[in-house]
């Protein structure tokens, strides 16, 4: 029997606001305990909610790079249910005339091929609060502490169509996501920090099929890694139990990263009926046409848009552009190292190859990158130049990633400058010949068909004598004339 | 038109109100009185009739995204039942 | 010195005929002699009711004297008062102190008002009676054994008393006009939104809307001048500025068309009551204004549409109240169900728990289109109703309440019974209009009060009408003590 995987996802995005969503206090993270939470966010009695203007002009931002329908009004709501982090006992949110309707996006997948997933909706709400569980007080009561600073940060919720067929596709939209919410600069899209969180609907039907199977929800799923696990581990889960003859139960099920397993949240199985109506404190909001045109003409340049022009623009291939544009960060850093070095090729190439591997191996964004755009700029110039070959380059590299310099200095203080001095160059050629009879006489009884091939021995030797640092341009120029005046 | 009892239940749990066994009969029945009254509404036709949420047809004014607040978690936490080390305390929570 | 009316006390505090602490310290005592029969206070501020006095005595002698300085007033408890504990008259907020102060309660400190203390109430403004108050119900100074009328029952009889010459009220189906016709004071609900709601604890926050209880349309005038403004803070604020509402009270009302609903005449209307309002409109007639007959065809159902649309609101708006931040909190709750179950089962008295479900059944899964968005759209049925009226007429009269006062305890046990009493204000409410009561005569030594609804924003004039029947009779000076 061959599965299918049918995954929506549900993404809720904080938006980098200075203030809340419904009050003046600041979003700031990190800040102790209570001290950013106000009346209004404690639901003092009396308090009344008055919204954040940009926390709507960061959605229309969002359903504008989304493709989407922007809700020219939409209404808040109160979803109804008790819960110590959630102070009003009802979150403000939009139900049935979200910010943001349907709209539609490309994810490029790592085959190089691309999908389009739909966008049933996008709503802003307020986020609630944390329980501490673990808290250690003084007094070893065992209780929970409540921190309502979070409390009323706004949110997008970003609601996909069940479109996504495999882990892999579901992490592609989630990254499509990340990098939209980036570039438009409303969300530090941090998942560690919970800025950015994701939950996963899963199920499986038989290839073919066309009803779709039970569902079965996963929580707060933080990190890309962990979403890609999880749905995999959820789908085998299913494909497993109703290979065995059961039934997937619509439930909600939580990913436990150390297990690798997802397991029942039988907690929040008491049938909620969450009550919604609109929230009579708040009146509904009417954005004019002339107000979402003027935030679209303010838009910045989005992947899709600047991964065709990287590729129009500077001659790389598809693939190359797309990974270069995932990433605002990225984008910019390569637009500033080819603005320097004139050489996009070369600067994709050094940032795809040896600048990703190092900023993998130290776990750390472009952002913190030891080595600057400039620098990088500056290794490659002295590339082109024949300052240095690609493979000294790559030396320079790792020391410039150490904090020794840029590469001139690293070249300087190494001594690493490419030898093109013909006079030089000809003693160690002179010094492999004759070092090398048999491999002479090979070369001279071979077909002439076959000797540009074996000239790469005696290059590898110059080199190993130059400890790389001959030119081999030159090496080959002059070997070449050697080996044929021996013939 | 009664309310059963299991009906004054769930409401209840829904509410988090805690009704004990003996108001439970009396709640039910004016409960019932109460929608009798409401199902009045049932005898109009309101077909194409827009709801009205609010009186005033107005539309939400948006405030600037300024912090306007300051830290006040002392005078609250003063007002809290229960608090220890800046955070309220609520008997354990369990997801 | 009691007896006086706020337009009195202003003139005399300024040509000097008595000081503001003399007043405030005399009004503060006959609250202390006389409280006790009417229950209208909670807590009374004496302390700081002298304190503020002394000042405004300062800035009256410094010529320095805002609009209301050193007038003396009380506040119903469901304004938060900054240090003063404001309990909605529920056990819920017993302990509950608030850090800040509703904009009405500034906006009368800015006005240099003294505030003498708290009024009794409703519990979280839900009733018609007073009854439903965790401190006991207020009884009618026109008569103790019966109600005075809710849920600002307070105000109403503290006003009618003469403990204060005015006090702030609210108003979300009646609550300001049914008190002020059981006790024969004036009472005006503004048109939805011009009074900020921030800082007045939440029944229904579409209906809700505050407003003065005084003894005289003057009176009603100036503290409204006071107390409507605009206010960033509330969303639902028309975000219009202060108005001198007592421009208009001297204009002649010749011409004034009264428009009299023929639905206002139904079952259920006491003929006495009836009787009073009748002679009202004659009274109008005698003043140059044309009685037309006007239709209100839904006004039936706005009692069912308001007793849907407020639970459902309320159900929400009191489900902060959880025991967590601040409020009654039961003892040693085996966990957190048990914390909330137990916290609302205590603080909460029985009408607002019959209200809080009725609103939970209402807007729970498979009952939201039949009870919830059907009492939507009727309530603009209701509305277009009333827009359809004006045009043909400038103030709509009725009865305020179908009976005057009742006894204590007599609708207590039949909960719809007391939901009837507010047929003639209710959709009102739903409509978002201003409306007032005043005094058109008695019934067995009862008050008996005539509604006055005006459109939207038509305040002044309203007032001006009010002011006008209170100028050519005496219902309105006739006092309970």
């Amino acid at each position: 029997m061959e599965w299918e995987i049918v995954i929506g996802l549900e993404v809720h995005v904080q938006l980098s606001t200075q203030s809340k969503l419904f009050s003046g206090a600041s979003t700031r993270f990190g800040a102790a305990p209570n001290t950013q939470a106000c009346a209004i966010d404690l639901a003092m009695p009396g308090t009344l909610p008055v919204p954040n203007e940009e926390a709507f002009r960061y959605a229309v931002m969002f359903g504008l790079a989304m493709n989407a329908e922007i809700g020219k009004r939409s209404v808040f709501e109160r979803k109804n249910y008790f819960y110590p982090d959630l102070p009003k006992g009802y979150q403000t949110t939009q139900l049935a005339e979200p910010i943001v309707g349907a709209g539609e996006i490309e994810i490029h997948l790592e085959d190089g091929s691309s999908k389009s997933v739909r966008l049933h909706h996008a709503h802003l709400e307020e986020d609630a609060g944390k329980s501490l569980h673990d808290a250690v007080f003084s007094e070893g009561h065992g209780m929970s502490g409540i921190d309502l600073n979070r409390a009323g940060t706004p949110l997008i919720e970003i609601v996909s169509e069940p479109d996504m067929r495999s882990a892999a596709e579901a992490v592609a939209y989630l990254r499509k996501i990340h990098s939209i919410v980036t570039y438009l600069g409303i969300s530090d899209g941090d998942m560690s920090q919970g800025s950015m969180r994701c939950d996963a609907n899963v199920s499986v039907r038989l290839k073919g099929e066309e009803k779709l199977g039970t569902r079965t929800e996963l929580k707060n799923i933080n990190s890309f890694r962990f979403v890609e696990r999880a749905i995999k581990v959820e789908a085998q889960r299913q494909i497993d139990l109703i290979e065995d003859g059961g039934r997937v139960v619509q439930e909600t099920r939580l990913y436990d990263a150390d297990k690798n397993e997802t397991r029942s949240m039988r907690s929040k199985e008491v049938a909620n009926d969450y009550r919604y109506f609109p929230c009579p404190d708040l009146l509904p909001v009417e954005l004019t046409d002339e107000y979402v045109d003027t935030i679209r003409q303010q838009l910045p340049e989005l992947p899709d848009a600047k991964s065709t022009r990287f590729a129009s623009e500077y001659g790389l291939s598809a693939y190359d552009a797309d990974q270069l544009t995932q990433e605002r960060a990225v984008a910019e850093f390569f637009e500033a190292a080819t603005q320097h070095c004139g050489q996009p090729k070369l600067v994709a190439n050094w940032m795809m190859g040896e600048l990703a591997a190092l900023l993998n191996r130290e776990e750390i964004a472009i952002a913190q990158s030891p080595i600057s755009a400039e620098q990088l700029a500056g290794l490659i110039e002295r590339i082109v130049d024949n300052t240095i070959s690609s493979k000294i380059a790559k030396q320079v590299f790792e020391a410039m990633a150490n904090g020794e310099g840029d590469a001139d200095a690293v070249i300087e203080k190494r001594g690493l400058k490419q030898v093109s001095d013909t006079g030089a160059i000809e003693k160690m050629v002179d010094d492999v010949i004759a070092n090398s009879a048999a491999q002479v006489e090979n070369y001279r009884s071979a077909d002439e068909a076959k000797r540009p091939k074996m000239m790469g021995y005696f290059v590898g030797q110059i080199m190993k004598a130059s400890k790389g640092q001959a030119n081999p341009q030159v090496i080959n120029k002059i070997l070449k004339e050697k080996l044929d005046a021996l013939l | 038109m009664a309310v059963d009892a299991q009906t004054v239940h769930r409401l209840a749990e829904l509410a988090r109100i805690a009704i004990s066994d003996e108001t439970l009969e009396e709640m039910s029945g004016r409960l019932g009185d109460v929608l009798k009254l409401v199902d009045q509404l049932q005898t109009v036709n309101t077909e194409g009739v827009a709801p009205m949420a609010h009186p005033l047809d107005a539309s939400q004014q948006l405030r600037p995204d300024r912090v306007t607040e300051q830290d006040c978690r002392e005078a609250m936490l003063a007002l809290a039942p229960q608090s220890e080390d800046g955070l309220y305390l609520v008997p354990k929570v369990i997801d | 010195m009691h007896q006086l009316t706020i337009a009195d006390i202003i003139k005399g505090l300024r040509e000097r005929q008595f000081s503001s602490t003399e007043i405030t310290r005399h009004l503060l005592e006959r609250i202390q002699q006389q409280d006790e029969r009417y229950n209208s206070f909670i807590t009374v501020t004496a302390d700081e009711a002298l304190q503020q006095a002394a000042a405004a005595d300062e800035r009256l002698a410094a010529g320095d004297a805002p609009a209301m300085c050193g007038v003396p007033i009380a506040h119903k408890d469901i304004f938060c008062t900054s240090g003063v504990r404001t309990s909605c008259g529920s056990r819920m907020l017993d302990n509950f102190v608030p850090p800040y102060d509703a904009a009405v309660v500034e906006s009368f400190e800015r006005a240099g008002a003294v505030s003498l203390g708290k009024t009794n109430m409703d519990e979280f403004a839900m009733g018609s009676s007073n009854e439903t108050s965790f401190y006991g119900p207020v009884k009618n100074p026109w008569d103790t054994n019966r109600v005075p009328g809710g849920s600002s029952g307070g105000s109403a009889a503290a006003v009618a008393a003469q403990l204060c010459p005015g006090a702030t009220a609210t108003d979300t189906g009646g609550s300001i006009r049914q008190p002020a016709a059981l006790t024969n004071t004036t009472g005006i609900k503004p048109t939805y939104g011009r009074v900020s709601r921030w800082g007045m604890i939440a029944f229904a926050s579409s209906l809700d809307q505050g407003g003065p209880i005084a003894r005289s349309a003057e009176d009603a005038a100036l503290m409204l001048s006071v107390m409507a403004d605009s206010d960033p803070r509330d969303s639902t604020n028309l975000q219009r500025p202060s108005d001198d509402f007592t421009r208009d009270l001297d204009q002649s009302i010749q011409g004034l068309r009264i428009g009299v609903p023929r639905e206002y005449l139904a079952e259920g209307l006491n003929s006495d009551t009836d009787e009073r309002v009748q002679e009202a409109l004659r009274e109008y007639e005698k003043l140059g204004a044309e009685l037309v007959e006007i239709s209100l065809p839904h006004t039936q159902l706005a009692v069912p549409a308001y007793y849907v649309i407020a639970p459902a609101e309320a159900s929400a708006n009191l489900s902060r109240f959880d025991g967590v931040r601040y409020g009654h909190r039961c003892e040693n709750p085996a966990d957190l169900r048990d914390l909330y179950m137990r916290s609302r089962g205590e603080g909460f008295g029985e009408e607002v728990q019959r209200r809080i479900l009725v609103g939970t059944y209402a807007l729970s899964a498979g009952y939201y289109d039949a009870y919830y968005n059907k009492a939507q759209q009727v309530r603009r049925l209701i509305k277009q109703d009333f827009v359809k009226a004006f045009e043909q007429v400038d103030v709509i009269m009725g009865p305020t309440a179908p009976s005057p006062a009742f006894k204590l305890g007599e609708k207590r046990a039949d909960p719809v019974s007391m939901y009837l009493e507010d047929i003639y204000t209710i959709a009102v409410n739903l409509a978002g209009l201003p409306a007032m009561s005043l005094p058109c005569g008695t019934v067995d030594g009862l008050p008996v009060g005539l509604q006055i609804i005006g459109n939207y924003l038509d305040e002044a004039r309203m007032l001006n009408v009010a002011h006008q029947y209170q100028q050519a009779t005496d219902w309105h000076k006739a006092s309970a003590v």
